[in-house]
């Protein structure tokens, strides 16, 4: 919304500067974006008098002209080709500041000639594009007048943005309203006479609905006869330009004004060009409309049109109809002024995707009060440009009913903001802004105007009250304290999270956060895709689908950043993936990705690509920081399609619950990433982990440890190939549980000597007696168990005895 | 000079000779081991007369000290000098460059959800979740955004495609919902914050289709709108790190709130940096107000007894003004050498007690 300061000075009396004013507006909630002052920016600069334009002695295209600004006769050298003497042009004296450049102006000598000061172009004042020659001002202009006056841009434009509740300042009248109550200055009464007619209004009006709330509960209208259209005048077409409206003629400008300066949009239509009754009704399907805008909309069911014998005229309230609008030549005007009711506006607009004045008013709800008096209005100022008779009014219905009072109890605006604002202040503001206000009785009646179809209950007065009295007003208060010591903000499910990240970020991975959704085709590669994870109104196709998983955006950004040079990547996300559309459905997850080598060349550490057992311990390290009982821990084989299958493991906690999965890419997605070289990742769901039930202490209890030497024994097992490393490794450790503390493996050997099919596992057995120190027997029969259960449970034998 | 001197100034000056401990170890073999001369010596006192037995013992044993004493200061040195001549063969050129470690990094949006996190933790905040697809209900209607509002278009809102019985699904266009599903989940006081992702179909250059914000929820039977400028003041001092911020409330209007208020902090602009504290521009930061009536009716509240604030503020903005970050487009796009400059290192774990940032 755009006005300027004498409009708004004709709403409202004030001595208030520009700056007061927009920091007023601002501070009762509308917002200013910009203020746009040329009485201020152009202040130095003034109309002055050429005297004589004498050619430069030194310099061909350059004149020295005496100039008379007014006060003095100054000497200027000039380039501009229309310099002349007897010409009007713009001065800037030595010391101004050029808008277009900043530049201080310096009194100099050019080519030996004193200069003192400049004649400007259009350009350079920031006026326009034009640098031909410098402005001529009107003839008539006095030296020494300000150049923004003589050009009749000394009105300073305020531009703010108004919030979709307050449709009443989208009119002038409401923002001088609004000011005046926050004592900027007074209101000055928008009050409108009626226009006498001169016999009834020859055009019939009508409203054809069905039903309880009709799409235009009100239509207004009347005639013009004998009206000469023609260019506004000077000071309405200042106005438009002002705000950013193009002129067109006499009668559409009226409307526009009208529009901005009491929020109430109108339609014009030449009456020559109507056939019957005017009536509104809704659309048929079929009907189309040549509207103002050049486009041809096909009218929908839904549509509130204004139609007459012919058919469609416009959209009501949203845009007018080509072959019954105004043109220079209109003689015979009818005026519309209606209701709409704004849901359907909006819905009309939307569906056709008309940004109209109009559309913005009316679904964000006109005073639907102001229907006559601003038909008075458009009338008074049709006959006062246009000339013409007017008939008397039609009217078709009546304005829906003012909601019922609130009942207002002046205690809530403390209550509700802990300003102090007494039950008078509370009246005069509420009275101020049009309430009606029954201050006799409590809880209050207030009764709000017709034009804030924004009021619906106590609270939205409190914050009228509010928002005048001042929220700098707010008295900052420390929210009381809970408890005298913080407890945990967070749950412990919820700091999972939070452990993950750090401890990724300390295994030397760099978190990435990425979009939520991902193209089709990647989803699918990861078992997603789900018609009911797509979007309907994506921004590209490439975000279009939910992510099933982490790892697609992962490796796409292992991409981007190997195009860049950087094949070396180690990269973790902790974040949601989505299994389905239902909240349980969305998971956290952790996962990574390692590509490339561990590290660069390096003299003391042999370089090596990352491998399964790299992501497997990232793997591993997440989940037992998360609390998963890593006793208890089972790999299997079985990991998803995008993985290598013979190269991938999921970690498990009994058969149903997987809490992860490790291993190297499939190639074949590996490739459809466009990438070379084998990719590590691990995928970790965070939340599978199980909770311990109930409260936990922290006590760890005492710490029994056995002062006892522990023993170590080493054995070497040949295994068939197919043989696990953790089946043989639980074997030995349930030969004597009590007693084996630690099973490690600490060879593997694969190779011909062992024959095809075969392998060789070294295995350490750590023994630790927790009563008295072993015998050699006991620690035989222990070896022995050792070597029987491996036998019993994987079939290998101990190596030279096979 | 007696004999025994004689013979113990011989062994001595073995002793002194000896070059390494192996000689040494022959020199007292040969004087006190059990045929060494100094023992053989010593067997012959049972033979001797009293008198002369007592005067070559007294030799003797002054013999053997002197001699034990001279091996022990011996062996001292020679271990002294094979030591340093082991450390001086041992030298290494400590400059060679030290086994790598890849360092790790935790983005800026993390650590400034565990910045927000630890300031609002001292108010007595915990933190609440709610998913990132949801309902018209959570996402606008239980929020007072009726169908056919304006606001409701103003979200530029995700939709998934409609089910069979015609609900439509979306993507959360807000942290707002999880306001509705606080209220459901537990009773008044609550102070909440629940920071996450959101979504709204916008992308240029400061507009990304995902972003993150923090909300924030009190309700109980007193809180009101000076405790809502107290509670934003503190959390922008503690968060920017200052002692003192310029910030204005200014009346707005959100469908969820009543009264509604957008903040602006004092800044200073100069280039591409912004100062946050210093200046006298104003940056828009943030979007609050007391809880709407409807919004409590709608989480089982009754307006008469309960009210309270909620805010929202995004975190990525919040990130991009203290940290001095550009674009926001970047803080998606997972380039190493960004994590890199901007990310934070694992243990710099945000606190009040160690500091936020350090």
């Amino acid at each position: 919304m755009k006005f300027t300061l004498a409009w708004l000075r004709q709403h409202l009396e004030t001595s208030a500067s520009t700056d007061a004013i927009a920091e007023r507006l601002t501070s009762i909630g509308l917002e200013v974006e910009k203020v746009e002052d040329r009485a201020a920016s152009l202040a130095s600069f003034i109309a002055a008098k050429v005297i004589s334009a004498q050619p430069h002695p030194n310099a061909d295209r350059l004149r020295v002209c005496e100039v008379d600004t007014g006060s003095a006769q100054v000497q200027v050298v000039c380039g501009a080709p229309n310099a002349r003497a007897g010409m009007t042009g713009a001065f800037a004296p030595a010391g101004a500041v050029i808008p277009e450049s900043g530049m201080v102006l310096k009194q100099s000598k050019i080519r030996g000639v004193d200069s003192s000061g400049m004649l400007c172009s259009a350009r350079e004042l920031g006026l326009s594009g034009d640098h031909e020659g410098v402005i001529e001002l009107p003839g008539d202009a006095r030296p020494g007048t300000p150049v923004a006056a003589v050009l009749g841009v000394d009105d300073p434009v305020i531009e703010i943005s108004i919030t979709p509740n307050r449709p009443d300042c989208l009119g002038v009248h409401g923002v001088a309203r609004d000011l005046a109550a926050a004592g900027a200055g007074r209101l000055i009464p928008g009050s409108v006479d009626a226009v006498p007619g001169d016999g009834p209004c020859p055009v019939e009006i009508g409203l054809k609905f069905e039903g309880p709330t009709p799409a235009c509960p009100v239509f207004a209208g009347r005639l013009v006869r004998g009206v000469k259209n023609g260019e506004s005048p000077a000071w309405l077409k200042r106005r438009l330009e002002a705000i950013g409206l193009r002129p067109i003629s006499a009668l559409v400008d009226i409307t526009n004004y009208i529009s901005f300066d009491r929020g109430r949009p109108l339609h014009v239509y030449d009456a020559d060009r109507l056939r019957g009754q005017i009536h509104a009704r809704l659309g048929q399907r079929g009907e189309k409309l040549l509207a103002l805008d050049g486009n041809e909309y096909a009218i929908d069911p839904a549509d509130c049109v204004i139609a007459d014998d012919t058919g469609v005229l416009g959209l009501g309230g949203v845009i007018g109809g080509e072959a019954s609008g105004c043109s220079m030549d209109t003689v015979n005007v009818f005026i519309e002024s209606a209701y709409f009711d704004p849901l359907r506006i909006a819905a009309t607009g939307r569906r056709h995707n008309i940004l109209s004045d109009a559309r913005y008013r009316f679904e964000r709800g006109v005073d639907p009060e102001f229907v006559l008096p601003g038909l008075e209005l458009a009338t008074r100022m049709i006959l006062d440009i246009c000339g013409g008779t007017p008939s008397e009014v039609r009217v078709a219905g009546a304005p829906p009913a003012r909601p019922q009072p609130i009942d207002f109890r002046p205690e809530r605006v403390r209550a509700l903001t802990g300003m102090e604002v007494n039950e008078r202040e509370c009246v005069r503001i509420l009275d101020s802004l049009g309430f009606e206000v029954q201050a006799d009785i409590l809880p209050m009646p207030v009764r709000a105007p017709s034009w804030r179809p924004d009021i619906h209950g106590e609270t939205d007065l409190v914050e009228e009250i509010a928002r005048i009295h001042g929220f700098d007003k707010l008295p900052a208060t420390a929210l009381p304290r809970l408890r005298a010591v913080t407890g945990a903000a967070v749950t412990r499910a919820q700091n999972r999270a939070r452990i993950a990240k750090r401890l990724l970020a300390g295994r030397g991975l760099m978190e990435a956060v990425t979009w939520s959704f991902i193209s089709p085709r990647m989803a699918e590669l990861f078992g997603g895709g789900a018609p009911e994870l797509t979007l309907a109104n994506p921004i590209s196709s490439e975000l279009s689908v939910m992510r099933p998983g982490l790892l697609p955006n992962l490796l796409a950004a292992v991409k981007r950043n190997a195009d860049r040079g950087m094949g070396d990547v180690s990269l973790f996300e902790a974040g949601p993936q989505y299994a389905g559309d239902a909240p349980e459905a969305q998971s956290l997850y952790a996962s990574g990705v390692r590509s490339g080598q561990r590290h660069d060349r390096h003299w003391a550490v042999e370089q090596r690509p990352w491998d399964v057992f790299d992501v497997k311990a990232d793997a591993m390290a997440l989940l037992e920081q998360c609390g998963a009982p890593m006793d208890k821990l089972r790999v299997t084989p079985d990991a998803p399609q995008w993985y290598h299958p013979g190269r991938s493991g999921v970690i498990r906690l009994g058969p149903k619950n997987a809490l992860g999965v490790f291993g190297e890419v499939h190639p074949g997605i590996v490739e459809a990433f466009g990438l070379r070289g084998a990719v590590m990742a691990f995928e970790v769901a965070v939340e599978a982990v199980p909770l311990p039930k109930g409260r936990v202490s922290p006590s760890r209890g005492p710490l029994r440890a056995s002062d006892l030497q522990p023993v170590t024994r080493d054995f070497a097992f040949i295994a068939d190939a197919g043989v696990s490393a953790d089946a043989l490794l639980r074997a030995a450790q349930s030969a004597a549980p009590d007693l084996i503390t630690a099973v490690t493996l600490f060879d593997l050997y694969e190779g011909e000597r062992l024959g095809e099919g075969r392998k060789s596992l070294a295995i350490s057995v750590t023994l630790r007696p927790k009563e008295k120190t072993l015998t050699d027997a006991e620690i035989e029969k222990v070896a022995a168990n050792v070597i029987a259960a491996v036998k019993k449970s994987t079939g290998a034998e101990l190596r030279g005895q096979a | 000079m007696s004999e025994i001197e004689a013979l113990t100034r011989e062994m001595l000056q073995a002793v002194e000779k000896a070059q390494d401990l192996a000689a040494l170890e022959a020199v007292r073999i040969q004087a006190l081991g059990k045929k060494g001369v100094l023992t053989e010596r010593m067997k012959t006192l049972g033979a001797m007369g009293p008198e002369e037995r007592k005067l070559a013992g007294a030799q003797l044993n002054t013999a053997k000290e002197s001699l034990n004493a001279a091996i022990a200061a011996r062996s001292e040195a020679l271990h002294r000098a094979a030591l340093d001549a082991r450390l001086a063969s041992e030298r290494i050129d400590v400059t060679l460059p030290a086994r790598p470690e890849t360092l790790g990094a935790i983005h800026p949006v993390s650590q400034v959800i565990d910045e927000v996190i630890a300031i609002f933790a001292d108010m007595g905040f915990s933190v609440a979740e709610g998913p990132d697809i949801e309902t018209d209900f959570y996402n606008f209607t239980a929020l007072n955004i009726p169908a056919e509002h304006p606001a409701r278009q103003m979200h530029d809102t995700f939709y998934f495609h409609p089910k069979s019985d015609g609900e439509r699904l979306l993507l959360r266009t807000h942290t707002s919902p999880v306001q509705i599903r606080a209220m459901e989940n537990s009773r008044p006081p609550l102070r909440i914050i629940a920071p996450g992702r959101t979504y709204r179909c916008d992308s240029d250059m400061t507009h990304t289709p995902m972003f993150h914000q923090v909300e924030g929820l009190v309700i109980d039977e007193s809180t009101h709108m000076g405790h809502l400028k107290g509670c934003l003041i503190e959390f922008c001092k503690a968060f920017f790190e200052v002692d003192d911020i310029r910030m204005r409330f200014r009346p707005s209007h959100f469908p969820f709130t009543e009264p509604s208020a957008e903040v602006d902090i004092g800044c200073r602009r100069s280039g591409d940096e912004i100062r946050i504290g210093e200046g006298s521009d104003w940056l828009e930061i943030l979007g609050c107000g007391m809880v709407h009536p409807a919004v409590l009716r709608h989480g089982g509240l009754d307006p008469e007894k309960y009210q309270g604030f909620a805010f929202g503020v995004g975190i990525d903005r919040l990130a991009m003004l203290k940290y001095g970050i550009p674009d926001l487009r970047d803080f998606f796009e997972a380039d190493l050498r960004w994590l890199r400059h901007y990310g934070f290192a694992a243990l710099d774990i945000p606190s009040l007690a160690g500091g936020l940032s350090r």
